[in-house]
């Protein structure tokens, strides 16, 4: 019944397509390159949006079709937007410009070219994994990928997250605007003292939750109670914030269904 | 006040004088008498403003930009009597530069009034480079005189940044001093993380329904930190789902990381003496496309119903999508990653989140290792100081602006200034 029901709706829907592409109302699919793309996406939209109902063959179809393409695509760009201009193109500038790359810039090798042979060996060692026997050579270069990804990340982090945000909440507490003029006497809010406080306080309690080698009790785990507020009641306000930006990603797919492919706005 | 008397613009003669009462003497000559005088004034006031606008930048000077890593001069200056704010004439100041201090110079940057500086990005190392500073006014643009040579180098530190330095040291010592003290039989407390206190009911319960456990490592690369801290908890996961001989099924975004889960879960499938139960084909790549990524994780979800699904990692728009789906297979979920974006959406849909820190806690905790376990240690030292110095400034600045003591202003600022990223 369930399913006569959902056939009865899809073939009204169909229908509906066709007396509208037939009298004129929609572009047709076969008018050309662009209305077979328009068509093409749109029922993609729709196979993907299927989903909703439940997993079904549309969806399927959507899905493998979207993986293979971008599977391929991600492949192709990695080969040709690095492999070969920054790693090719370093080690053998002129073959690389004569074999893949007639418009590559540079054709000149850079003073320490050499070096480019080194990434080009860790290259090589992941991919012994293809081999059984020498498999365990990769993981030189997954360990030197490891380390210099936290040795660099290191100061960062540090400068950014930790030095960053201890100079950002240093501030004075008195809700005293400097003065505009020179001579002239500050002026004094309520509301940005009590703010300016609650900041400080808000960012002590919840560095307090992060603090993992004190047991949370008594009035440090008080403390840190109130640091959880803190982090729900920041995480309540990204919520709403970010499911904004999401229904106006939803508003744009709409728009594309129902203006540049069934045309009725 | 004692009022100036009046005096004839115009008038030198000895004889035009005011009177001590502050009339005119009523002696000087008819206006053809005061002609020549206004000429001569008009001249005197011509050249007094041609004065104001030939004042151009002074004191110029060129060289190498300190604590950088070379390829930048910097150019400075005092500005020009015309630059005020208020009722300035000066519109600007133009940098010209020359290989040769004969010229030809040309134009290479501008600097905007009240500016005392231009830093010169575009030259070599180990080349002699030389600046005029042209003053730009409305009364027309006055050239410095030709100033250098001045040549760029790199640095081998930079000095700007020595409070890095210093906060870097602190922390790494008090990392060592604790790994030492751990590795030497000091027990340390670490609290409990309640997401992790839930992996091995979340595995046990799906080897009982006799489903797969699906990690999700994120879509970011090796190079993101949040991976390398989710792979890292990957490895506890597989070492409890090697011991169930439950199913674990990792799809990944990115190569590399599909690279590094296979040795992680392959070594945790070692530890435990399971090796046949490893199967590769568990850990496999995806798309390196977010979306497309998105849909073949959760077809995989709604056909295979993992009955536990662990998110560990760097998340984007995609972590409510599959938090959802999975959450309608009525699978236990234990998310955690340090995106601020992604947290409230985990945090809502999923049964444990491991927030921001607690994902690098994570892995230390799982582990129980010296090393791990002292760094935490470590780094919540270094979080006491931080709050110290919060407690510290927040009062020093506090009472700085009430009181106003100028030496409890520069002790403010100096703390204030410490925790600066770069300082002046």
């Amino acid at each position: 019944m369930k399913r006569a029901l959902w056939i009865i709706i899809t073939g009204i829907i169909v229908a509906v397509l066709v007396v509208r592409t037939a009298s004129g109302n929609m572009e047709s699919p076969f008018a050309g390159i662009e209305g077979f793309g328009t068509w093409f996406a749109a029922l993609l939209t729709l196979a993907i949006m299927s989903f909703l109902y439940d997993d079904n063959p549309l969806y399927r179809f959507a899905e493998h079709l979207f993986v293979g393409v971008s599977a391929a695509y991600w492949m192709v760009m990695g080969f040709w937007s690095t492999l070969v201009p920054n790693l090719l193109g370093k080690l053998w500038p002129s073959l690389t410009a004569q074999l893949f790359m007639p418009g590559l810039a540079d054709t000149t090798h850079d003073p320490l070219w050499f070096m480019y042979f080194i990434p080009m060996a860790f290259g090589v060692l992941l991919l012994l994994r293809l081999f059984p026997k020498g498999g365990h050579l990769s993981r030189w270069a997954l360990a030197f990928i490891l380390g210099t990804t936290a040795g660099l990340r290191l100061i960062a982090f540090l400068t950014a997250d930790f030095m960053g945000q201890i100079r950002s909440t240093l501030k004075s507490v008195a809700g005293l605007t400097p003065a505009v003029l020179p001579g002239g006497s500050p002026s004094f809010s309520f509301e940005t003292m009590f703010w300016d406080l609650v900041a400080v306080i808000a960012i002590m309690a919840a560095l307090c939750y992060f603090y993992f080698s004190k047991e949370h009790k008594g009035s440090f785990g008080a403390f840190s109670r109130i640091g959880i507020w803190v982090l729900m009641i920041t995480f309540g306000a990204g919520f709403g914030y970010t499911v904004m930006g999401r229904i106006a990603l939803l508003v744009g797919r709409i728009e594309f269904l129902l203006r540049d492919w069934l045309a009725v706005i | 006040m004692r009022r100036q008397p009046a005096r004839s613009p115009g008038c030198l003669d000895r004889h035009c004088l005011p009177s001590p009462t502050g009339y005119r003497s009523g002696r000087c000559g008819g206006p053809a008498a005061l002609l020549p005088l206004l000429v001569l004034t008009i001249w005197a006031l011509a050249g007094a403003g041609l004065a104001r606008a030939q004042a151009g930048a002074s004191d110029v000077s060129a060289g190498d930009t300190p604590s950088d890593r070379g390829e930048s001069i910097t150019v400075s200056w005092e500005p020009a009597p015309g630059d005020r704010l208020v009722d300035g004439t000066v519109t600007g100041y133009r940098i010209l530069r020359s290989r040769s201090p004969e010229g030809p110079f040309e134009a290479i940057g501008q600097a905007s009034p009240g500016a005392a500086r231009y830093d010169d990005a575009d030259v070599e190392n180990g080349i002699d480079y030389f600046y005029r500073v042209e003053t730009l006014s409305l009364e027309g643009a006055v050239r410095s005189p030709v100033i250098g040579p001045a040549v760029a180098q790199a640095q081998w530190i930079n000095t700007n940044q020595w409070n890095v330095f210093v906060v870097l040291v602190l922390l790494l010592g008090f990392n060592i001093y604790y790994i030492e003290s751990i590795r030497a039989g000091q027990k340390p407390f670490i609290r409990k993380i309640a997401g992790l206190e839930a992996v091995n009911e979340a595995v046990g319960r799906a080897t009982e329904m006799g489903r797969p456990i699906l990690f999700v490592p994120g879509i970011q690369d090796m190079n993101d930190i949040q991976t390398v801290a989710g792979i890292t908890i990957l490895g506890h996961i597989a070492r409890t789902v090697a011991e169930y001989d439950s199913q674990l099924v990792v799809p990944t975004s990115r190569a590399l990381v599909m690279t590094t889960a296979r040795e992680t879960v392959r070594e945790a499938y070692l530890s435990v003496g399971r090796p046949d139960s490893y199967d590769e084909n568990n850990i496999y790549y995806v798309t390196d496309e977010q979306f497309g990524y998105v849909a073949g994780v959760n077809g995989y979800m709604v056909r295979n119903k993992p009955a536990t699904c662990f998110y560990m990692g760097a998340f984007f728009a995609e972590s409510l999508i599959l938090a959802e789906t999975s959450n309608s297979i009525g699978a236990i979920q234990v998310a955690g990653t340090a995106m601020p974006a992604q947290l409230p959406f985990f945090v809502a849909a999923c049964d444990y989140t491991l927030i921001g820190e607690e994902l690098f806690a994570a892995s230390a905790y799982l582990s129980g290792e010296p090393k791990q376990l002292g760094s935490i240690k470590g780094q919540d030292v270094g979080k006491f100081l931080g709050m110290v110095s919060i407690v510290l400034g927040v009062a020093l600045l506090t009472l700085a602006s009430v009181v106003g003591w100028e030496p409890l202003v520069q002790a403010a600022e100096f703390v204030r200034e410490f925790w600066s990223t770069e300082l002046a």
